[in-house]
């Protein structure tokens, strides 16, 4: 049977639970007596280490932007400068890219070049919708006089907001790599794992967005 | 063309900064000639600076560390004699100097000295802990320590090229906003600091991974040697403090890079805010530097009193308790920020119960060291130094997680003694006490064990002599950071504390000799068996030092002490040693990666420094080009045959089989 990602992990010794041990066929137990974990299950853990640490530092970036929102030194405030008609779309890009990445990840399960190819094109294309959206909307608040040194509120928005468009940005650059290595390489096992990582990296950019959207936008509107 | 850079920024007209590089160029231009004359170019290439097994890792990050550490003593050095002369007098170090220097030396202390002295032995201990071959990502491993070296590169080619913050070890707003603060110092901070970290976070979910991930069969989480518990709570703290003092600092780099208002005055920045976010990251730091050094005089007081950690499971518990109380007492660096009484107290207490897990560790060592037969080795002197001069240090501690009296204390040379007792007498012993114990197991030889003896005192008294001065200087109302005073009552102290200083000096000079004289005398110092000092975990069962592979066979673990047990299997049933069946192993390929990369770094930190903005993108995309190189390489292992294990492995067999024979009677 093909082994899709995503779901846990059947051959990891360190897996809670009673399995089959990958050394000396013992039983593991949950806590690890059962020798080093395969090398797939190496690199999606850490690279989920990785991960947290990125939301760590995003929960760095909330919590400023917690206390700026309302310091808007006399200038615009959140309620007059927010569209969320733009953002919906945002949104609804990113979803939907978030979607198609999972198509990519189960052509890769199943080594389908094509099907890969074709929902790697979309989930980039997608993301530069999502991009372009995003850098109108800061180009227009620019354009009024509400750019990120207008205000302590407008400088938390700017780099909360920015520096989720530049992982997407680094994760389009990513995209493009590893489209590049599955042409050149086809499916090898550490090309495997890399897209692994990728599709985890595009997917917490989608839960970070979630985070953005109602905190920033959604709440920044209704108030 | 070259941004902001120009010759005026080199400082001709400053004779001190300026024979200091000329003396720290003469020393790497000797250096690099003397590599030149004897060839040695291509052998530190190959076996070095492109390789990513761990131990090779671990030993660069250590020198690092030591070379740094004289660094920074030196100015240490400058601080206590400027201050031993500035007695209503200017001193020799103008103040725009003498902010420079003190800001370098924390920096350089807890970045460049005590963070890659505790990752270094992390790196080179935890793998053979963990009876395994490598670190989860090897290559990865070897992009943190050069980034970790960009860093420490940028800090000194400050001194000679610009300047360096006046800010405090941190740049606290808003004197390190570009209004008060328009030089390159406070950038060169950033930047060093940033790049440094960004090594360090990758370190973090490096070795949570490896410790997590990665064990020999049998190696249940409580049966891992206590370091690797400590090592385990580090990482997890890197992981999580890391990405906040990234956050942090990038928020006041675009302050002063773009205009933005997080920290400033104006435009409804929060100065208060750069406070609370730099310490959710500090107070962890703090945890993250002394939680290994735990884990060190574990090992050390366990092994040299020839019996089992007293209490094992609740230090696994008392580490824990403190990897997650870290993150709740972050407050207590600025009672005096007025949160209001009630934060305060809630804040203050919180800091005083972690000196109870602290407090089950001191007593679980004494407990190890109570009825063992105890052999007072240099590491375990530095272990009782420790514990005699940490519990001092936690309890002027605790002292000042009281908010009245923190009210008096605070910013006083009072704190300055008491972090230096926590860090001199905690973390850079802990240092000291793990080169000493695994210094062996890296080289295949002991340290000279009297020079050794002799740098311990000269520390330890030193220390004592430096550092009590400055409680009370202290409670006689002095300052920190001050570069001239006029109070009588100050001045003998301050020559006491000098003095002091020129004790540690002959400590560190002595720990030269003795590094010098041991090499020279290797031959009646080497370890044979690999075991030196009748050690009780994994990585005493393997050659000294280790093969590449580590071990030929992965060990199987039985219970704790994994080593000791085997051992004793072997002296009571007196068992022949049998030959295991050798395998070919696989080992990842040296890479040039984390180098390259690194190189690119400098580059890239440099040229946003000083504005050269063509560079900053070069450098970038020198960064990205390697990082696809190194994808696509298409073998990252190589093959080590199974009659070259054979071969490297019967070598040490055959020595420690001489050893039990010579151990059993007949």
């Amino acid at each position: 049977m093909t082994y899709i990602p995503f779901t846990s992990a059947p051959d990891d010794p360190y897996r809670m639970g009673q399995q089959r041990g990958v050394h000396g066929g013992g039983h593991a137990r949950g806590y690890g007596d059962a020798g080093p974990a395969p090398k797939r299950v190496v690199v999606a853990y850490g690279f989920w280490i990785f991960l947290l640490s990125d939301i760590v530092m995003f929960s760095a970036f909330f919590a400023t932007y917690a206390v700026l929102h309302g310091r808007t030194a006399h200038g615009p405030t959140a309620h007059e400068l927010f569209d969320t008609r733009n953002t919906a779309v945002e949104t609804a890009c990113l979803l939907a890219s978030t979607f198609t990445c999972s198509l990519a990840s189960i052509a890769t399960a199943v080594r389908n070049k094509p099907w890969f190819y074709a929902a790697m094109a979309v989930t980039c294309l997608l993301g530069l919708a999502f991009l372009s959206l995003e850098a109108r909307e800061f180009a227009g608040l620019v354009g009024r006089g509400a750019g990120p040194t207008r205000s302590a509120f407008l400088t938390a928005f700017f780099t909360l907001v920015g520096c989720h468009g530049l992982h997407v940005s680094l994760g389009i650059l990513w995209l493009l790599t590893m489209m590049a290595q599955v042409f050149a390489k086809g499916f090898r096992a550490h090309i495997e794992r890399r897209i692994l990582c990728f599709a985890l990296f595009w997917h917490t950019l989608d839960i970070i967005w979630v985070a953005i959207f109602s905190i920033v936008y959604l709440m920044g509107a209704s108030g | 063309m070259f941004g902001k850079l120009s010759w005026a920024a080199i400082p001709f007209d400053q004779p001190i900064p300026m024979i200091a590089s000329a003396v720290v160029a003469l020393v790497i231009i000797g250096t690099l000639l003397w590599i030149t004359v004897k060839g040695w170019f291509p052998y530190l290439w190959r076996e070095w600076i492109t390789s990513v097994d761990h131990k090779r890792i671990g030993v660069m990050y250590t020198v690092l560390a030591l070379v740094m550490l004289l660094r920074g003593f030196t100015d240490a050095i400058m601080m206590r004699s400027q201050q031993a002369l500035a007695f209503r007098a200017p001193g020799y170090l103008p103040p725009e100097h003498y902010d420079q220097v003190f800001s370098a030396h924390g920096t350089i202390m807890i970045f460049f000295v005590a963070m890659p002295f505790m990752i270094g032995l992390m790196n080179f201990v935890v793998p053979l802990q963990l009876g395994v071959r490598d670190v989860a990502f090897p290559t990865l491993n070897s992009v943190s320590f050069w980034l970790t070296a960009t860093g420490a590169l940028l800090v000194n080619i400050s001194l000679l090229v610009g300047e360096f913050a006046r800010t405090g070890w941190l740049p606290y707003p808003p004197l390190s906003e570009l209004r008060y603060s328009p030089g390159v110092g406070v950038d060169y901070y950033l930047w060093a600091i940033e790049i440094a970290g960004v090594g360090t976070l990758m370190t973090g979910i490096n070795f949570v991974t490896t410790i997590l991930k990665i064990r020999a069969p049998g190696m249940t989480y409580l049966r891992m040697p206590m370091f690797c518990w400590t090592a385990l709570a580090a990482n997890l703290l890197i992981v999580a403090a890391f990405p906040v003092l990234t956050a942090t600092l990038a928020m006041l780099l675009l302050d002063r890079y773009l205009g933005f208002h997080f920290f400033t005055n104006e435009a409804g920045g929060n100065v208060m805010m750069f406070m609370n976010l730099i310490w959710a990251w500090g107070h962890p730091e703090v945890y993250i530097l002394i939680l290994p050094a735990f884990g060190v005089f574990s090992e050390v007081i366990s092994t040299f009193s020839g019996k089992p950690l007293f209490g094992y499971r609740s230090m696994v518990a008392a580490t824990m308790a403190i990897c997650i109380l870290s993150f709740t007492v972050w407050l207590h660096h600025f009672f005096t920020m007025g949160a209001g009484a009630d934060v305060n107290a809630v804040f203050g207490i919180a800091s005083m119960i972690i000196a109870v897990p602290t407090g089950v560790k001191i007593f679980n060592w004494l407990f190890t060291m109570y009825g063992g037969r105890i052999r007072y080795e240099p590491p375990l002197l530095w272990a009782i130094g420790f514990m005699v001069t940490f519990v001092i240090g936690g309890m002027t501690g605790v002292l000042l997680t009281v908010p009245p009296a923190d009210f008096l204390l605070h910013n006083s040379l009072f704190l300055v003694a008491h972090f230096h007792n926590v860090i001199i007498g905690g973390v850079l012993f802990g240092g000291f006490a793990g080169y000493t114990y695994w210094f062996p197991k890296a080289f295949g030889f002991k340290l000279h064990k009297r020079l050794g003896q002799a740098a311990f005192w000269f520390w330890l008294i030193g220390f004592y002599v430096a550092f009590m001065p400055l409680y009370v200087l202290g409670f006689l109302g002095m300052t920190r950071r001050m570069q001239h005073y006029d109070v009588p009552e100050w001045h003998p102290w301050l020559l006491i504390a000098a003095g002091g200083a020129i004790l540690i000096a002959i400590g560190i000079a002595l720990m030269i000799a003795q590094l010098v004289v041991s090499i020279r005398q290797r031959e009646e110092l080497r370890d044979a068996t690999g075991d030196p000092w009748d050690g009780r975990s994994l990585e005493w069962a393997t050659a000294s030092p280790p093969p590449a592979f580590n071990f030929a066979v992965m060990p199987h673990v039985e219970g704790q002490e994994a080593y000791w047990q085997i051992k004793q299997r072997f002296r009571d049933e007196s068992l022949p040693i049998e030959e295991p069946e050798y395998e070919p192993i696989e080992m990842p390929r040296n890479s040039p990666t984390g180098f390259i990369c690194a190189f690119f770094a400098t580059l890239m930190g440099f040229a946003l420094i000083w504005h050269i903005w063509w560079l900053v993108i070069a450098g970038a995309l020198g960064a990205y080009a390697t990082f696809v190189v190194f994808a696509w390489r298409d073998a990252d292992e190589r093959r080590i045959p199974a009659e070259v294990v054979a071969q490297i492995d019967r070598a040490n067999r055959a020595a420690r089989a001489r050893l039990q024979n010579a151990s059993v009677p007949a």
